[in-house]
């Protein structure tokens, strides 16, 4: 359920190019698996499956968020900080138990989207700027909080967030998947996704149309803030540690890269869901691909870095300044 | 510029403005000033060892680095860009230089300047002629800057030293009145930025682009040759200053430069030049680069407080001055 709301994208587009950047990723993401499953060997092994899944679930999370900012036409760069935020809130509270602790850290995701929805929408700030303040100071708020130092988690419960399983799928999979069943259910569905992909695309028009313009923004740095913190949460049961200095680490570009890979424009307007689910697999994929061929990580940077590039190349519109 | 919210002034240069134009427009062009007036004021009331000769060289020659790339960066932003590559290219024009200086002083200097500007140019030509976002294609830069500099030193684990007593060490650690090599460097090219800005002719085109790239380009402005020329030479900059660190470092350290672009644009932003393009000053941003340095000093004579602590302060900095050049310039539309 890709949920298109394209404004008037020009029609001298041809056919073929909209063909390859609305469905290229997906082709992207097959042609990946197909050539793991005939050239690497224990690939289809339900482990490493499972393995993959995991480690691209916190970026799914966070890039779910990132496609709503961005489909505002607005972008989040505190997503990052905002997980250290949340890892180095957890600990704080643990002593309440597992869900206060929780509710606290997506608590602390909430304000800070707050935060940067408040400089947007209502100041009048760039996005890039807004957040940027965030970035820069939300990890060292975290630092702060935790001491700057790594805390051992012991709390069974919610270690059990990072590896437990229901029905054989682990619970952050579940979550992932959960939370990618929302977003689409929210901006293919709901008032609210209508809202927020006409305020990204042409904002001066939303708001002579009467919408809420300020309280959609608002809500779509709060959407983005939550879920960072839902990644933050679960990247710490995972790491068994709140470790506020490494948790969330340069998250907000491979977010970027997910939402953007995916097929959402950066001048806002549309978001697609599904398609950021995929980008986030597809980086994955080509991690791993890269590393189960002993190919070195700046192999792998490098080769992220080309894939972004055609992946906008590709899916640019006509007039992006 | 990918975010482009409504209305954003784009151009703060008052014609025949009234008094309240004015006003807002002093403050702000001289607010980055004035905010580091009153820290230096603060910082050296408060700590006896602040305003030492020996403390205030400290900070001028951490600072230089940092000046260097924001100058750069300071003509990418005017001009409607952004350019997130700096601190990826830093890291590699250190091990780069580092790299080089096993066959002289020479080879150390144009390895890694020749670099940078490739790859500044390579991403120039991309924005220029694609129109890819600047966000994008400078992201992708960082990404293939890092993964370069990790395959030139077995994935960071090898860190290229200088030989010792190389000419090119000089550069980094050579004192000159006082004060170290890298600042009169610094503060030549910031001259030299002021100049090429608001006296020549490839000055008034990029404000030109970044007010209104259109219109430039209706004007018979060379908007795909700017734009190259803006970013190769953001590229350039940031791999001097990657260059002179390796000199005084005296090795070619594989994890500086994360997260530096952003340092780097925060210093831009707190300085005045604003970030939707066609606005903004060298002398700005060198104030900007200051105000951060005396931050980052004053915490570190605090001693009891972290580098967390800095970057919290920073963060709140970068707020209020957005927030109040927002305010100004909106004051100064007002009418």
């Amino acid at each position: 359920m890709t949920t298109d709301t394209a404004p008037a994208l020009g029609g001298r587009r041809a056919a073929l190019p909209r063909l390859v950047s609305d469905y290229g990723v997906y082709a992207a993401v097959l042609v990946l698996l197909a050539y793991n499953a005939v050239f690497t060997p224990y690939f289809l092994d339900a482990g490493n499956l499972r393995t993959q899944l995991v480690q691209a679930a916190p970026i799914v999370i966070v890039a779910l968020g990132m496609a709503l900012v961005i489909g505002s036409e607005g972008i989040d760069l505190s997503v990052g900080s905002v997980m250290a935020l949340a890892a180095a809130v957890i600990p704080l509270y643990l002593g309440f138990g597992m869900w206060p602790a929780v509710l606290m850290a997506l608590l602390a995701g909430i304000a800070a989207g707050l935060f940067n929805g408040t400089l947007v929408a209502v100041v009048g700030l760039q996005p890039i700027v807004a957040t940027l303040a965030l970035l820069v100071a939300g990890r060292g708020l975290a630092l702060v909080f935790a001491g700057g130092q790594l805390k051992q988690l012991h709390n069974p419960e919610l270690l059990a967030l990072g590896d437990g399983e229901l029905a054989g799928v682990p619970v952050i999979v579940l979550a992932a998947a959960g939370l990618t069943l929302a977003t689409a259910i929210l901006v293919g569905r709901t008032t609210y996704g209508r809202q927020l992909v006409a305020v990204g695309g042409n904002r001066p028009a939303a708001v002579l149309a009467g919408l809420p313009v300020r309280r959609i923004l608002i809500t779509a740095y709060v959407l983005c803030g939550l879920f960072a913190a839902v990644a933050g949460v679960f990247a710490t049961a995972r790491l068994t540690a709140s470790d506020p200095s490494a948790i969330g680490n340069l998250a907000e570009l491979s977010a970027i890269t997910a939402v953007v890979v995916g097929g959402t424009p950066l001048t806002g307007g549309r978001v697609r869901v599904l398609g950021t689910v995929a980008g986030a697999m597809l980086m994955q994929l080509v991690r791993a691909t890269l590393i189960k061929h002993d190919l070195p990580d700046s192999a792998a940077q490098m080769a992220q870095a080309a894939i972004i590039l055609v992946a906008v190349y590709v899916a640019r519109e006509r007039r992006t300044r | 510029m990918i975010t482009d919210s409504v209305a954003v002034p784009t151009t703060v240069r008052p014609g025949r403005a009234t008094r309240a134009e004015r006003l807002a427009s002093l403050s702000q062009r001289h607010g980055a000033l004035t905010m580091l007036a009153l820290a230096l004021i603060a910082a050296s009331v408060t700590f006896e060892s602040f305003a030492t000769a020996e403390n205030l060289a400290g900070i001028a020659i951490q600072s230089s680095f940092v000046a260097v790339i924001a100058l750069g960066m300071t003509f990418v932003i005017i001009g409607g860009g952004i350019d997130l590559s700096v601190g990826a290219v830093f890291a590699l024009a250190g091990v780069l230089a580092a790299f080089g200086s096993r066959w002289g002083p020479v080879t150390a200097l144009l390895l890694p300047l020749g670099a940078g500007a490739l790859i500044g140019l390579v991403q120039g030509v991309l924005i220029a002629r694609t129109g890819m976002a600047p966000f994008i294609v400078t992201l992708a830069g960082l990404l293939a800057a890092r993964g370069l500099m990790l395959a030139l030193t077995t994935e960071g684990a090898e860190t290229p030293l200088v030989p010792r007593g190389s000419g090119f060490l000089g550069l980094g650690r050579g004192v000159f009145l006082g004060l170290g090599v890298p600042v009169w460097i610094a503060i030549v090219l910031c001259g030299l930025g002021a100049v090429l800005l608001r006296r020549t002719r490839y000055g008034q085109f990029l404000f030109a682009v970044g007010g209104n790239e259109d219109a430039a380009g209706l004007m018979g402005v060379p908007v795909t040759r700017v734009k190259v020329v803006t970013y190769a030479l953001s590229g350039l900059l940031a791999a001097l200053a990657g260059m002179l660190n390796a000199a005084r470092l005296g090795s070619g350290v594989t994890i500086l430069g994360v997260g530096m672009e952003l340092d780097v644009i925060a210093a831009v932003v707190i300085g005045g030049t604003l970030l939707v393009g066609g606005a903004g000053a060298v002398g700005g941003t060198v104030c900007g680069v200051l105000i951060l340095g005396v931050i980052q000093n004053v915490v570190n004579q605090i001693g009891t407080l972290t580098s967390s602590v800095q970057s919290v302060v920073s963060g709140a900095f970068l707020v209020v001055a957005v927030v109040a050049q927002t305010y100004l310039s909106r004051a100064g539309r007002a009418r």
